[in-house]
């Protein structure tokens, strides 16, 4: 098995990949897409286009849901993580935050935070503290309510932990899943910034969306998935331009992508 | 006066015993969504251990050695059989109806190597009471209490304090998200089983101990009577189940201690109270003491 020599800087590369949901109910066919070291990168689609599929086949997490890679590879860095578990994922420097947030919600705010440092395999107390103070800097307002439950933070606080508690694992490869679903327009706003943020630290992003607008606006490189298979890729403002994002994905009467709020 | 504060004392005791149990099937029920019908025979095979061994190893050697094995078991269980089910965690009711049949086969086995004898376990405390003012009380009850506070006090720091405490909570809360975190889920479960095995086997101790007679074959059936424990705490909260216990506990000593006062309902109704008691705490409460969902804004 040809691995990449570790000095490279790691990149996510998915080949050909083909996932099956049970025996019959095929997910995706013979997709492929790279997120650069260091890079924002946009996957768009309507709902049941399979970008959720894309992200689970990434962190491991297929096997929960019947699902199985039939074809296709995926590779971080120099290691395989198809069919492998997330904690290979998380080892290897990927996390996924997922859809709806899923914060723990009967666990406090710093409690759930320590919980996403769990996958280190090690978990020396002053780097936890550490990375509890860059997510306590990224989000103040955790701070103020780190001994709450998580369960009764506001939707926008909710999302801040989730993405803050991806983070005490210190990915080099975030994997977000719909930040931006049933956000008020400040707080797409404010998430965006965010992630902004975390990138220029040096931490690249998949970015899975269906707030086109918001996406394109941060990534560099964007593709669009249609029903399982990916049918446009290319530099974020580029695809931006074109007509049919511009139709499906930006509403026709988006004349500034970037400030556009509506999803589809 | 005198048989009120016995009473109490003894439900207080058995209580205690019923926690240890309670707190196995909760645990369990947290981390694998699994409700474990052979907890009764993991209990029996604890205390079998023990009468079998404690003429060789002495008593605490052999509950050592008793609560280790049990613990093994358990986790065995859990991770030779019931993991290599279904993944999905939609899917724990399938190996909740495997606990009923690995029940079958180690109850079986069991009560043949028992058959109808009474078993002793060479517990230290025989049949020793202590005056304690107006009342006296069994040793072994006294020790009961004490040794499952101090178990039950570990048992909560470590959901509390360690890793595999947070990972419990947060694989029992989402599993999935846990998963995302890299939580070794079936490291985490597994070793939830091993607990509630050790758990189990201390438990057979008091409850084979003095005023009961010794081990038989039936005394796994007393994790029953800790199954309401468990389930009107709210099945997945460590304080309901102690709570529940409790209450389970002092409902039995007071039917007992009242036995005369409650002809009308019939002979044997000690049986049945636990299971009245959470009728009745579900009907007011259907998710439990301590079930309640916590507030949750989405």
């Amino acid at each position: 098995m040809p691995e990449a020599p570790p000095q490279d800087p790691p990149a996510l590369h998915v080949e050909g990949l083909d996932v099956m949901y049970g025996r019959a109910l095929s997910a995706l066919r013979s997709v492929s897409l790279t997120v650069p070291h260091g890079a924002v990168v946009a996957l768009l689609g309507a709902n049941g286009a399979g970008k959720t599929t894309l992200l689970r086949a990434v962190s491991g997490t297929l096997r929960l849901h019947r699902g199985t890679v039939t074809a296709g590879r995926v590779r971080y860095g120099g290691t395989d993580l198809d069919g492998r578990d997330p904690v290979a994922a998380v080892r290897a420097g990927v996390v996924q935050v997922p859809e709806g947030r899923r914060v723990f919600a009967g666990l406090t705010v710093e409690e759930n935070l320590r919980a996403g440092g769990l996958g280190l395999s090690r978990r020396a107390p002053a780097l936890v503290r550490e990375s509890r103070d860059r997510v306590y800097g990224l989000f103040p307002v955790l701070a103020e309510r780190s001994g709450q439950a998580a369960g009764l933070l506001s939707g926008g606080e909710q999302q801040m932990l989730a993405i803050g508690r991806a983070l005490m694992a210190a990915p080099r490869l975030l994997l977000l899943d719909e930040p931006s679903l049933g956000l008020a327009p400040r707080m797409v706003f404010r998430i965006a910034e965010v992630i902004r943020e975390i990138n220029e630290q040096g931490t690249a992003v998949l970015l899975v969306e269906q707030n086109a607008g918001m996406a394109l606006s941060l990534a560099d490189h964007a593709y669009v998935l249609e029903v399982g298979e990916i049918r446009l890729s290319g530099p974020a403002d580029e695809l931006a331009r074109t007509d049919a994002v511009r139709r499906l994905y930006l509403g026709e009467s988006a004349d500034e992508p970037a400030g556009d709020q509506g999803a589809a | 006066m005198t048989t009120l504060l016995d009473t109490l004392l003894n439900g207080l005791a058995l209580g205690a015993v019923y926690a240890l149990v309670a707190l196995g099937f909760v645990v369990i029920f947290k981390a694998s969504g699994v409700l474990n019908f052979a907890h009764g025979s993991l209990l029996l095979l604890g205390g079998y251990l023990v009468a079998v061994l404690h003429d060789d190893l002495g008593f605490a050697g052999a509950l050592a050695v008793a609560v280790l094995a049990t613990a093994a078991v358990a986790g065995a269980l859990d991770r030779l059989l019931l993991q290599r089910g279904d993944p999905d965690p939609k899917a724990a009711h399938v190996q909740t109806i495997v606990t009923i049949g690995v029940d079958i086969v180690l109850v079986t086995d069991l009560a043949r190597r028992i058959g109808g004898d009474l078993l002793t376990l060479g517990d230290p405390w025989g049949d020793a009471v202590t005056g304690l003012g107006p009342v006296t009380v069994a040793d072994s009850r006294l020790a009961a209490i004490a040794v499952s506070t101090v178990v039950i006090a570990g048992v909560f720091a470590l959901f509390r304090f360690t890793p595999w405490g947070l990972s419990l909570r947060a694989a029992a809360e989402d599993v999935e998200a846990a998963a995302l975190m890299g939580v070794r889920l079936s490291r985490v479960r597994m070793l939830a089983w091993c607990l509630a095995g050790a758990l189990a086997a201390l438990a057979a101790v008091f409850l084979a101990a003095f005023p009961a007679p010794g081990l038989e074959r039936t005394t796994g059936q007393i994790a029953l009577k800790a199954f309401p424990a468990a389930i009107l705490g709210g099945m997945a909260s460590p304080p309901g189940a102690l709570a529940g216990s409790l209450l389970i506990g002092l409902t039995e000593a007071l039917v007992a201690g009242y036995q005369s006062e409650l002809h009308v309902l019939g002979e044997g109704f000690g049986d049945v109270a636990p299971y009245a008691v959470m009728v009745v705490v579900l009907l007011v409460r259907p998710t439990g003491l301590f079930g309640a969902k916590g507030a949750v804004r989405v």
